[in-house]
């Protein structure tokens, strides 16, 4: 190899087409198209009594108007339940259109297909639908009371109740000398990415296909969907995953009704039709994630060590389950973090209520679970007067104890065990990073100048990787052109580079010559899709395995071309050469020519693997019975079980005495995602991740009103962090290959923003001086929280009345933590003394 | 239908439209400019950012009679022979985006900000973006890439010797 | 989100869109900058039969001298305004209150008359206009001139004294040449509505408040002006401890709405911090 490419951080293949408008998202496909328009339940839980669409079969345009009536066989019938679990007793999906029920806001009613989408919301505007409206079901607490139901035949609108328990938590709870409770809020944010759902379909009338393009993290579930719902063979359906505008977990839900009812119209009209979510239907009829209520009682002993943890939470899932419960699984399991938790339980409760529905956001549980062991954390080191990083590191699992197995079982019903990890070296690393053990200087100069500043921390372990498996599928054309295809799909992590680098890498092409296509049914009918961190572990390593298999037999025929033997062989830019003398060679275009045995010269380079071109051996067939013609190798790889990555987060936070305005001055990250393929990519992942960790901590929040209305659906309302809002991201990286893996690698997609609310909560209390208990948090709540831990209502955290007591004597701040050019910080905003709020740690100049 | 004459990336068009029809939707649906596309529908996202007569606006909030008479420059008039704009190239090679669904937006308003400031501060790049959201990026990149471009321009101008700012002038001929 | 259908027509005098909106009574909207009324048609709040737009008329762009007044034209957009020295010069306030408006590209296309006429109590010209005591012309049917004082321009939320068939024309601002000038604005993101802001300028003789002049922002339904804060202010020095104890009362009988950002409460407490800091900022302190 020339250039290393592997581990390089090479500037990505996807990027031209992209900064020149290049790119083709759903909606830059069929400008042909018929578009099609939904009406949508504007209330939470009624009965449709009655739909008139009279007023709109005249507007000039419209082709189509279907209701639930209309749709013929299983396109009628509920939607499937992805991913079923024994524990799911009560499981419920809906309708692609709604059929005499609706349980949330947006929730789809009537489909218009019309010319354009314009006539089409013309049309909308003029069908009439009558409800009855029914009891609302909204919010956690009106969910678990089940008063009203969502569902008639869900009692107590639990979809899902799971417990698991490893070792016996009541008597370890029973022998800890300490005993904490804490009841934890964490509410509803979504993917949001910047391009919404998508459907675009095609029938193809003379050979009875379909072909359909979805804004989508799965093209091959959508496609088997799609061919399930229409009673097609699986032969007859095709799906492609264009350039995606970002997903998040929002597009690995499917089939969402619009995908079955396109590509359903599509062929019944015989015309393409298009549908693009706006930006309100994507509020109200994608899905949400976060909502959990949580109850943590941990037991532990004088050094702050876990004896003993009995978790119980209950989890909003919306109106149905179609992605099963995934989410709180996941919580469940992944809030054990890098801890020994001793004796531990965990129980919760999946409730419906009449909001739009819940599946997974990056972080997928996880945010919710480490901010409950994080706080838990904090509360330990607080009780006990001890350092809260110190804390931590005595309850870590340590490096010698890896592989470590939590005896439970995790999201892919597989045992719960950690490959590999330095937790220790992680936490050194950050706290060197963030300046941990100066921050007692940098606080009390602070304090000296009338600003509060708090440091926060947190960590987390992230299983990435789940199976069941991935293929990549390598080609090698006669030009020396790599083909390269993998199933799974791309919403911007640079899979064309990473898995390029792998190829170039394994098999010494040019990272120029290797073309990867990803999500194409076509090129790839068997995959499973990007979600839990997992495309680079899964679709790199099957790609890896390919491309060994290519080599080989590259090196196979190269070797009977050149009489030499296949060890002696090397592949280097893309040519095969002996090693040492490297005139002695032969291309891998020409390796491909040989490779297939030709009757047709059909151009000059394939007259040389014609059948008069040259010598072959008249007694063996010109392939040989275990050979297939063709430079091309295909694998999969299929783990036992997912892959562990992790990473230690800190910041520290300063908020106004007196506005409770909250500014993020450092914000700190270690990330420990194994081998890295691309450590551009891998950081740009983490600080996607971060940014959206902030606004889930700071900003984002789904306001329900008790009728089911969503009151900020829409980006002028709900609140997302612009370039203004987001801090600069320090990001260093631990290398822990993992052992399960030809590559050593481990996801890193949702790493980045799963301890961020953790993190900032853990920094504000510090700064506050009491515990915060509810994120996401807005200025007007802490300050609202001020008032009320002014009035005694909320408690004063035990190291707040300790540094009341015991002031530090003032000293200069450590260098490292000298105030950074934070965006967040107007170098123009006058500073008040703090004189409004009677925080403990209040020290203000004359 | 009323008939409107844009001049869209240096060529001229003459079209009959709706009066509602919004100057996104008339570049991506009658003109095939998919290049700029819609992210939020309130113009809160700058996703559909373009420059009508050299300067930013957001496309999706805009008529397509309004632009009638008026010059439109697309993330797709930007580059020019073949070569990517400095702010085009500096996205590359800063990896300033992932999904590259608010690129187009992002980069056209990063140029707005550098006609006027062509050596503006990290607050000021900031300040400049703030109408234009990123899912992915986290922004780090990208404004490390508006730096990056701002002093590509700089100094190809001050090599040139031309006091012309370089964005316009590449916006201009395009 | 895609408008419902409507006619179109476009002016270029004052008098033709009169007579538009004459013709079209209340079946027409005015189209100004379009930055807040394209989002409520897009949403189909509102489904006018006729957009009238300002924006090729030239007689209501730009800014003009007109002795101890500046005149700035109602389809002057806010980026104009910011960029006009005769706006940073004699109405520097108006000038630091629309640099925070939303973001450029919407700067570059929102107009200070549309804002002015859009009458959101969020907005972020309203306040200044009310402080620096502007006079507002109003065209009617006919042709025929009044002139509102900001004091009364402003009616309730989303109302104000321009009536049906009337046109804002021009933004009459007394100039306030040397006054010092201040708009704290408290936002959670950059790109959001004022939760609560202040716009506050102050004239200051030896450090002594002079004059004063305060206008609150998303404090009730329409923008506010705080007279007795800016009569406690005069004669005060401009020191921390005197302005804090003449702002005090500044949140006193407003009634500022409780929303997802903040409560009533919050708000009230947020205004008598960020006059303090206007206020202080305004005199240079």
């Amino acid at each position: 190899m020339t250039t290393q490419m592997f581990g390089a951080p090479i500037r990505r293949k996807e990027d031209p087409r992209l900064v020149t408008g290049g790119g083709r998202y759903l909606d830059d496909l069929g400008n042909d198209a018929l578009a099609a328009a939904f009406v949508r339940s504007p209330h939470a839980h009624a009965r449709v009594v009655d739909i008139d669409a009279s007023g709109a079969v005249d507007v000039e345009g419209v082709v189509a108007i279907y209701t639930h009536e209309d749709l013929p066989g299983a396109v009628g019938e509920p939607l499937p339940l992805l991913i079923p679990h024994p524990t799911l007793t009560h499981g419920r999906t809906g309708y692609a259109l709604a059929k005499d029920e609706v349980n949330h806001v947006g929730e789809p009613v009537v489909m218009v297909v019309a010319t354009d989408r314009y006539v089409a919301e013309d049309a909308c505007q003029r069908i009439r639908v009558t409800y009855e409206q029914l009891p609302v079901v909204v919010g956690i607490e009106k969910a678990r009371d089940g008063e009203a139901l969502v569902h008639d035949d869900v009692p107590g609108n639990v979809a899902a109740h799971m417990t698991q328990e490893v070792g016996d938590v009541e008597a370890a709870m029973a022998r800890a000398p300490h005993h904490l409770t804490l009841d934890l809020d964490i509410e509803r944010s979504a993917c949001t990415p910047m391009e919404g759902k998508g459907v675009y379909a095609r029938w193809d009338a003379e050979r009875d296909e379909l072909r359909m393009y979805s804004s989508t993290q799965t093209s091959t579930g959508v496609r088997a969907a799609v061919a399930a719902k229409l009673g097609l063979p699986l032969q007859k359906v095709e799906c492609i995953a264009p350039d995606v505008g970002g997903g998040f977990g929002v597009k690995i839900m499917h089939p969402w009704p619009e995908e079955v009812l396109v590509p359903w119209a599509a062929r019944l009209i015989g015309q393409p039709v298009k549908w693009v979510e706006d930006r309100r239907e994507h509020f109200i009829s994608s899905a949400h994630e976060r909502g959990q209520l949580q109850r943590v009682t941990v037991g532990f002993d004088d050094d702050g060590r876990v004896l003993a943890l009995d978790v119980k939470f209950w989890h909003d899932n919306g109106a149905y389950t179609p992605y099963g419960i995934i989410v709180p699984i996941i919580t469940s399991t992944q809030l054990l973090g890098p801890y020994k938790p001793g004796a531990y339980r965990c129980e919760f409760w999946s409730l419906y209520t009449n909001t739009v529905l819940v599946t997974p956001y990056r972080g997928a549980g996880r945010p919710q679970g480490c901010f409950a062991m994080e706080r838990t954390m904090d509360s330990i080191a607080d009780t006990l007067g001890l350092d809260r990083a110190e804390v931590r590191a005595r309850n870590f699992i340590l490096p010698e104890e890896m592989p470590y197995d939590h005896g439970l079982l995790f999201q892919d019903g597989r045992p719960l065990k950690y490959d590999s990890g330095d937790f220790p070296a992680s936490l050194a690393k950050l706290k060197a990073l963030v300046g941990w053990d100066d921050f007692a200087a940098y606080r009390a100069a602070a304090e000296a100048e009338g600003r509060k500043v708090g440091l926060g921390i947190g960590c987390y372990v992230e299983g990435t990787g789940v199976g069941p498996y991935e293929g990549g599928h390598i080609q090698i054309e006669t030009s020396g052109r790599v083909n390269v295809s993998t199933g799974l799909t791309s919403q911007g992590q640079g899979h064309e580079t990473v898995f390029a680098q792998i190829v170039a890498e394994e098999l010494g092409v040019r990272l120029e010559d290797v073309h990867v296509t990803t999500g194409d049914t076509r090129r790839m009918p068997y995959a499973v899709g990007t979600f839990a961190s997992r495309a680079a572990v899964m679709s790199g390593n099957a790609i890896a395995l390919a491309a060994r298999n290519v080599r080989a037999k590259a090196l196979r025929i190269a070797a009977d071309a050149l009489e030499v033997s296949p060890d002696d062989l090397e592949i280097v830019d893309g040519t095969v050469r002996v090693k040492g003398a490297p005139t002695t060679s032969i291309s891998l275009g020409t390796v491909s020519v040989l490779s297939n045995p030709l009757r047709y010269a059909f151009d000059e380079a394939a007259r040389a693997a014609t059948q008069f071109a040259g010598t072959f051996d008249p007694d063996k067939p010109p392939v040989a019975d275990d050979d297939e013609p063709g430079l091309e190798g295909k694998d999969f790889y299929s783990p036992t079980q997912a892959t562990f990555a992790n990473g230690m987060h800190a910041a520290i936070v300063e908020t106004d005495p007196v506005t409770a305005e909250i500014r993020i001055l450092r914000y700190c990250v270690i990330h420990d995602c194994g081998t890295m393929i691309n450590p551009m990519i891998v950081e740009g992942q983490v600080h996607g991740g971060v940014a959206q960790g902030v606004g889930g901590a700071l900003y984002e929040r789904m306001a329900y009103d008790e009728s089911g209305q969503l009151l900020n659906a829409s980006f002028m309302d709900f609140l997302m962090p612009y370039a203004s809002e987001v801090p600069t991201v320090e990001a260093d990286h631990l290398e822990t290959p993992s052992p399960l893996n030809p590559l050593g690698i481990k996801g890193a997609g949702e790493a980045g923003c799963i301890p961020v609310s953790a993190v900032i909560a853990s920094a504000i209390e510090d700064a506050e001086g009491f515990p915060i208990t509810r994120m996401p948090i807005s200025p007007s709540e802490l300050w609202d929280l001020r008032r009320r831990h002014a009035g005694g209502e909320v408690p004063s955290l035990h190291r707040a009345l300790h540094r009341a007591l015991h002031r530090a004597p003032h000293r200069a701040p450590h260098p490292g933590l000298g105030r950074p050019t934070s965006p967040a910080t107007p170098a123009t905003t006058p500073r008040d003394g703090s004189t409004t709020t009677a925080a403990v740690t209040k020290e203000t100049p004359a | 239908m009323t008939r409107i004459h844009v001049t869209v990336d240096g060529v001229a068009y003459s079209d009959e439209v709706e009066p509602r029809t919004l100057l996104v939707h008339y570049l991506r649906q009658s003109l095939g400019k998919t290049g700029t596309v819609v992210g939020c529908d309130t113009s809160n996202c700058g996703a559909c950012t373009v420059h009508l007569d050299g300067v930013s606006v957001k496309s999706c909030n805009v008529l397509a009679v309004q632009a009638d008479g008026h010059e439109v420059t697309t993330i797709e008039g930007l580059a020019e022979d073949g070569q990517l704009h400095p702010v085009q190239q500096a996205f590359h090679e800063c990896h300033a985006l992932q999904c590259g669904y608010c690129t187009p937006g992002m980069i056209m308003q990063a140029c707005d900000v550098l006609k006027d400031n062509p050596d503006p501060t990290e607050a000021e790049i900031r300040e400049g973006l703030e109408g234009n959201l990123c899912r992915c990026t986290g922004y780090h990149n990208i404004v490390k890439a508006v730096q990056q471009a701002a002093g590509q321009m700089r100094s190809a101008s001050s090599g040139s010797g031309e006091t012309a700012d370089a964005t316009e002038a590449a916006e201009v001929s395009a | 989100m895609i408008p419902a259908s409507f006619d179109y027509v476009a002016p270029t005098t004052v008098d033709e869109a009169l007579a538009a909106l004459a013709e079209h009574g209340d079946d027409a909207k005015v189209l100004a900058g379009g930055q807040s009324l394209l989002p409520i048609l897009r949403m189909r709040l509102n489904a006018p039969g006729v957009v009238v737009d300002l924006g090729r008329i030239p007689d209501l762009q730009g800014v003009c001298d007109d002795g101890d007044h500046i005149v700035i034209g109602a389809m002057t957009t806010y980026a104009a305004v910011l960029a006009d020295d005769l706006v940073s010069t004699h109405a520097s306030l108006l000038s630091k209150a629309v640099a925070t408006v939303a973001d450029p590209q919407i700067r570059h296309r929102g107009t200070l008359g549309g804002a002015l006429v859009h009458a959101d109590p969020a907005g972020d010209v309203g306040a200044p206009v009310l402080a620096l005591g502007a006079e507002l012309v109003v065209a009617g049917p006919g042709g025929q001139t009044r002139t509102v004082t900001a004091d009364d321009f402003f009616e309730d939320l989303f109302t104000t004294a321009v009536g049906e068939g009337e046109l804002l024309t021009q933004i009459r601002i007394p100039k306030h040449t040397g006054w010092g000038a201040h708009y704290e604005k408290f936002v959670r993101v950059s790109h959001q509505w004022s939760i609560v802001a202040v716009a506050a300028t102050v004239r200051s003789e030896g450090g002594t408040i002079a004059e004063a002049r305060v206008g609150l922002t998303n404090m009730g339904s329409t923008p506010l002006r705080a007279v007795s804060v800016e009569n406690a202010l005069v004669g005060q020095p401009a020191t921390d401890e005197a302005i804090r104890a003449a702002v005090a009362s500044v949140a006193d009988g407003t009634n500022p709405p409780s929303d997802l950002n903040g409560d009533s409460d919050y708000r009230r407490h947020l205004a008598t911090v960020l006059t303090r800091r206007a206020v202080l900022a305004a005199a240079g302190a």
